[in-house]
């Protein structure tokens, strides 16, 4: 028995030193729109938490959700929904809970118009001959950007005219290559240094669609993960909740104004 | 954005995709060189009439989109799948986003390249050198690399240069396996899609420029040397 015991205590320690040894890099798998909070988040996290380093893979939301159920080796997932994470959870994926961390915007930004003139009623006007979106099926601000234009009563209008970016970054990078003339794109890409210095923006009321409540989650995979724990619990320090905000992001416990 | 330091104008994330191309390349053309001799030298002599199902098979890759490929070999490797669901039961790794996955995906994907020109090269060879060969007791090894080698020399260097350039220039399947893992999956062409999907238009740029560079390089070697090579031999 005394030997049982010692054996599991020696096994749990060197399960223990293998978790530690190997877990100082976190594979973050995150939406993009936290593209560029996250790159300046990152720097910050690595400097305050050695040896712990982060791995930043920037996607949409439903590309991760399908590779990770198909086993892809991300320790946590920033999904920019709620459901994704939830639906890992379900299917054995990932580890309860599945935690809130920021709530996002949506906007119209344009690098040849002022879009921040503009209304979601003008995009009815046929010189926006074309109009990017995430994809709604995949990417959950494409999915709120669709209801929005609905609410507006232009969906119809514009349905012809839109270009899909696999996600809301590349919706960015369409309208900032002038292949769209607008696009609805994320608060925290319109509000990044290199979106800012090129065009003006519109926030979109979200009375017009279902809330971008965003949430992460760490995968079965990165469950024996130290630093991606250590990730997520840097996310709650008021520290990055200010890079958040600063991007644009409602954090949990805030309210609008 | 990133404060990486520079080698050349490159990061560091940069020359590990670059590294990481290189040795994947390199890998699949030397794994489908070896696999494709055997293959390319039976349906270059035999007359089974299976020989022509075979052909098509191995050209299919010319043919079907890599996302198709891309979706078979993730439902396959994956840890559902026949091959990466048995080597999990195994106590093994799934084959799904990792090195060893877009491994397999760079060999079928590229096997027609290979297989094409050896094929050609074989078939011109004479069959009375062969027999020749062997009237001399040249054993079945020797022929091959004696004479059979030599021979298809051209072809060989065809295979090697374009199988390699082929691997290279791969995107589809990567992207639908890979999962763009740094330095396990994230090839250079994943990470130029990545980089303009990321707004990251000088990275975009500076990897572009690469790939443009060394296809360029790699076809005018190519041609400058097999213009050399297929020509006769002369005495000088």
């Amino acid at each position: 028995m005394l030997r049982m015991v010692r054996f599991f205590a020696i096994a749990a320690v060197f399960v223990g030193l293998i978790a530690v040894a190997r877990a100082e890099t976190a594979r973050v798998a995150a939406a993009s729109d936290l593209k560029f909070a996250f790159d300046e988040l990152k720097p910050v996290f690595e400097r305050n938490h050695p040896p712990h380093r982060l791995e930043l893979i920037m996607g949409s939301s439903g590309k991760f959700l399908q590779q990770i159920e198909n086993g892809a080796p991300f320790d946590v997932f920033f999904s920019a929904d709620v459901s994704m994470p939830r639906r890992l959870v379900n299917s054995g994926k990932a580890i309860a809970p599945v935690t809130p961390y920021a709530v996002g915007r949506i906007v119209l930004w344009s690098t040849r118009v002022d879009a921040s003139k503009l209304t979601l009623n003008d995009l009815a006007r046929p010189e926006f001959r074309k109009v990017a979106i995430a994809s709604p099926e995949h990417a959950p601000y494409g999915a709120r950007a669709k209801e929005a234009l609905k609410a507006a009563g232009v969906w119809t209008a514009v349905e012809s005219r839109l270009v899909l970016g696999e996600t809301i970054s590349h919706a960015a990078q369409l309208v900032d290559m002038q292949a769209a003339d607008v696009g609805v794109i994320a608060l925290s890409l319109a509000l990044s240094e290199p979106l800012r210095r090129k065009g003006g923006h519109a926030l979109i009321p979200d009375t017009l669609h279902q809330p971008l409540e965003q949430a992460w989650v760490i995968t079965h995979h990165g469950r024996h993960n130290v630093a991606a724990r250590a990730f997520t619990a840097f996310m709650g320090t008021t520290q990055a909740r200010q890079v958040m905000r600063r991007y644009g992001f409602l954090l949990p416990g805030e309210k609008t104004e | 954005m990133s404060a990486a330091a520079t080698t050349l104008g490159l990061t560091g994330d940069e020359w590990l995709a670059i590294g990481l191309t290189a040795e994947l390349a390199a890998l699949t053309t030397v794994i489908l060189l070896v696999v494709s001799a055997p293959l390319a030298w039976w349906l270059a002599r035999s007359r089974s009439r299976w020989g022509q199902v075979v052909a098509a098979l191995v050209s299919l890759p010319l043919v079907l989109p890599p996302t198709v490929i891309g979706f078979y070999l993730l439902l396959v490797l994956g840890p559902q799948g026949a091959v990466g669901g048995t080597l999990e039961r195994l106590g093994l790794h799934h084959l799904a986003f990792s090195f060893t996955g877009i491994l397999i995906g760079s060999i079928i994907y590229s096997l027609p390249f290979a297989v094409q020109p050896l094929r050609e090269a074989f078939a011109a060879i004479d069959p009375r050198v062969l027999d020749a060969a062997a009237t001399l007791r040249a054993s079945a090894w020797d022929r091959f690399f004696s004479v059979v080698l030599p021979l298809s020399r051209g072809g060989v260097l065809t295979a090697v240069v374009i199988t390699f350039a082929h691997t290279v220039g791969e995107f589809g399947v990567i992207a639908m396996l890979g999962g763009n893992i740094a330095g396990e999956t994230r090839v250079v062409s994943i990470a130029i899609y990545d980089h303009t999907q990321a707004l990251e238009y000088a990275a975009a740029h500076r990897l572009s420029a690469v790939l443009l560079g060394f296809s360029f390089v790699t076809l005018l070697a190519f041609y400058a040397i097999n213009q050399r090579v297929m020509s006769p031999v002369k005495p000088q």
